[in-house]
């Protein structure tokens, strides 16, 4: 796999030799878990494992959750009260799974900007990045929908308030929200299949991992310089690369390890930190909570879509093009979903002949400046819609297109980026020195 | 190519058909008519599982309801769902119902100018008399307003009895207030309340839907 030269599997003892030639499921295993991978790779290449780990997590925890669940109206909150007062251990099983969705889009996120930095997304890893952001929108939905189950009243009437995006669609936006909602509002059949739906998605997430896993070994993991590894011999691509089993496993498996510490101590001692106090009230369709407020992770694309009301420019001028058909509040749902969008397109809006952000000097900054861009779009999500903020959450989301959209094409043009080094092997060399790489390529399997 | 009609040729006296053979043959005319056939059926297998989705008979089956109104006294407000949705049924007072006639002077700086009213026709203007319920016998005009507690932003529900700077309603999430019509006067909301379809079945008792 992935065009790096490397030793393939050889069935040796007789129960094997059986086993591969009608299954050849051991070779593919030890191909999958031997791959060459760059030697050079730094801590931002640990979260494919965390959300892994996250995502088998999620599916075990949710698993036994529904044994005690109980998706009625009139019996959800209750059953939830259930699972958190009389199931043994309960408690903790829900805290760690509602947690659990935070540890995931923290590690979705870090691994997302260091595929942004680092120009991952670059060719030939296109399409692992487009099956990463399926992987990101289906999350969302399952996140969304699973926020739903407690029957809450955020649970309520943020589901009102998200369901209500799709009715802003010109024309059929009504028909397709009665469809999702199955009712004119949020009820028994919403709450119904939201739980169908949120138990089914993260085995298709599943699926998608491996197709994502399958793509990034079919061309080789990037790395911090951006450089290919050298693929003309076996010797060099070794010089280039270290097996992931066990080197950058153990590695992996430390990062986790740190990453657990600080989710144990969130789920111990703040295990309700990052939620809302009124999704601990009952749902009630007759009494909104004060602030409806999303997640903190859907909370950037919260503030994008609050940003665009009617007194932006763009927004009047859309609406006048398009005959009154594209008015401010869907203006707002295509800005969200038009945020995502863009990052899916990266890799034919970054025009740079240079992959890694690491040798460019002006690219470096206007990275940055987005990174800060999501922090403030999620602090300006989480405020009320009114005085400073809206203008924040445009500024903000003004600057997320901007990135994608004018900054990305045109540095490629104008920017000259400094000249990365030959070879893997070079970069390594260049940090821990010639004779720590002599004494690692003495430890490899190398025969 | 579609089957251009000719009958096939016989196996042993002409050509046998073959797939690399171009000219429009039998087997195209199959392929084709399999390929046709597998859409159709595919499309028709999906389609009960998209259908199903939508509202099931018995949530249709709630489409109307009855609401008994003679305990709601003149200055109250009786809050009822409706298909899931809160609905507002206020009994103004004299004074509210005076107070809503002049606050259509200012039709002017209205932010949405049409009714909304499912009982009228859809160009209805947003005056008082468009927003209100036809009394029932005995009572001053304009007594009853019937209107969804739904803001038209995004979907929560306003506070009543006097709420905001209109005298009427007041959304929490986002600030929109609502004057004793129901219009929307300052806030981010686009659109009037929606005044569903209501009327009277007899003197005491509303129908909504």
């Amino acid at each position: 796999m992935g065009g790096i030269p490397h030793d393939h599997y050889e069935p040796k003892s007789g129960i094997e030799k059986w086993v591969d030639s009608r299954l050849p499921v051991i070779g593919l295993l030890y191909d999958t878990l031997m791959i060459p991978t760059p030697k050079n790779l730094n801590w931002m290449w640990i979260w494919g494992i965390v959300l892994t780990f996250t995502l088998a997590l999620q599916i075990a925890t949710g698993v036994v959750l529904v044994m005690h669940y109980t998706p009625h109206v009139d019996m959800a909150f209750a059953s939830v009260e259930h699972i958190m007062r009389d199931v043994n251990g309960g408690h903790m099983i829900r805290y760690f799974h509602m947690n659990g969705a935070s540890l995931f889009f923290v590690a979705v996120y870090a691994h997302m900007f260091r595929g942004l930095y680092y120009g991952s997304y670059k060719a030939p890893r296109e399409i692992t990045w487009i099956i990463g952001m399926l992987i990101f929108l289906l999350m969302m939905g399952t996140a969304f929908m699973g926020y739903v189950l407690p029957w809450g009243q955020m649970s309520f009437h943020g589901t009102a308030v998200i369901t209500g995006l799709f009715g802003a669609i010109p024309f059929i936006g009504e028909s397709v929200q009665t469809w999702l909602l199955g009712a004119s509002a949020v009820g028994q059949p919403a709450l119904n299949r939201f739980f169908s739906l949120h138990y089914l998605l993260p085995f298709v997430i599943a699926g998608l991992v491996i197709v994502h896993i399958w793509a990034f070994h079919t061309t080789g993991n990037n790395n911090p310089t951006g450089v290919e590894v050298r693929r003309t011999s076996k010797a060099e691509a070794e010089k280039d690369t270290l097996p992931f089993w066990p080197y950058f496993v153990i590695k992996d498996l430390f990062a986790l390890a740190v990453i657990l510490a600080v989710f144990m101590a969130v789920v111990g001692f703040m295990p309700n930190y990052l939620g809302h106090p009124d999704n601990y009230v009952e749902a009630n369709a007759l009494v909104t909570p004060s602030h409806i407020v999303p997640e903190w992770y859907f909370l950037p694309f919260y503030a994008i879509l609050r940003a665009f009301d009617n007194t932006v420019w763009v927004v009047i001028f859309a609406e006048w093009i398009s005959f009154g058909i594209i008015d401010a509040k869907f203006f707002g749902v295509l800005a969200m979903f038009g945020a995502i969008a863009v990052m899916a397109l990266v890799p034919w809006l970054d025009t740079s002949s240079v992959r890694s952000g690491r040798y460019r000097p002006m690219f470096k900054w206007w990275f940055a400046v987005l990174v800060v861009d999501f922090v403030v779009l999620m602090w300006a999500g989480a405020m009320p819609a009114e005085g400073i903020y809206p203008i924040i959450a445009l500024i903000g989301a003004t600057y997320w297109f901007a990135y994608f959209l004018v900054i990305l094409p045109l540095l490629g043009v104008i920017e000259k980026p400094m000249t990365p080094p030959a070879t893997i092997e070079d970069d390594f060399n260049a940090h821990y020195g010639s004779k720590a790489a002599s004494g690692s390529s003495a430890a490899s399997p190398a025969e | 190519m579609l089957w251009d009609g000719q009958m096939p040729p016989k196996f042993g006296v002409e050509k046998v058909s073959n797939p690399e053979d171009h000219q429009g043959t039998r087997r195209d005319f199959i392929y084709y008519a399999t390929a046709g056939a597998g859409a159709v059926v595919t499309g028709a297998a999906v389609w009960p599982l998209v259908n199903q989705m939508n509202p099931s008979a018995d949530v249709l089956a709630l489409a109307s309801i009855r609401v008994p109104v003679e305990g709601v006294e003149p200055g109250t407000q009786l809050t009822v769902l409706w298909q899931g949705k809160p609905v507002f049924i206020r009994h103004r007072t004299g004074a509210e119902i005076q107070e809503a006639k002049a606050q259509d002077a200012e039709a002017d700086t209205f932010i949405d100018s049409l009714a909304r009213n499912e009982n009228l026709p859809e160009t209805a203007d947003a005056l008082d008399e468009n927003r209100v319920m036809p009394s029932p016998e005995g009572e001053g005009d304009g007594a009853w307003i019937v209107q969804m507690g739904v803001c038209t932003h995004l979907g929560c529900v306003p506070l009543g009895d006097g709420a905001g700077d209109f005298g009427g309603w007041f959304c929490p999430c986002h600030g929109s207030h609502y004057d004793l019509a129901g219009r929307i006067r300052k806030g981010p909301a686009p659109q009037n309340l929606d005044i569903p379809p209501a009327r009277w079945v007899d003197a005491t008792t509303i129908e909504l839907g």
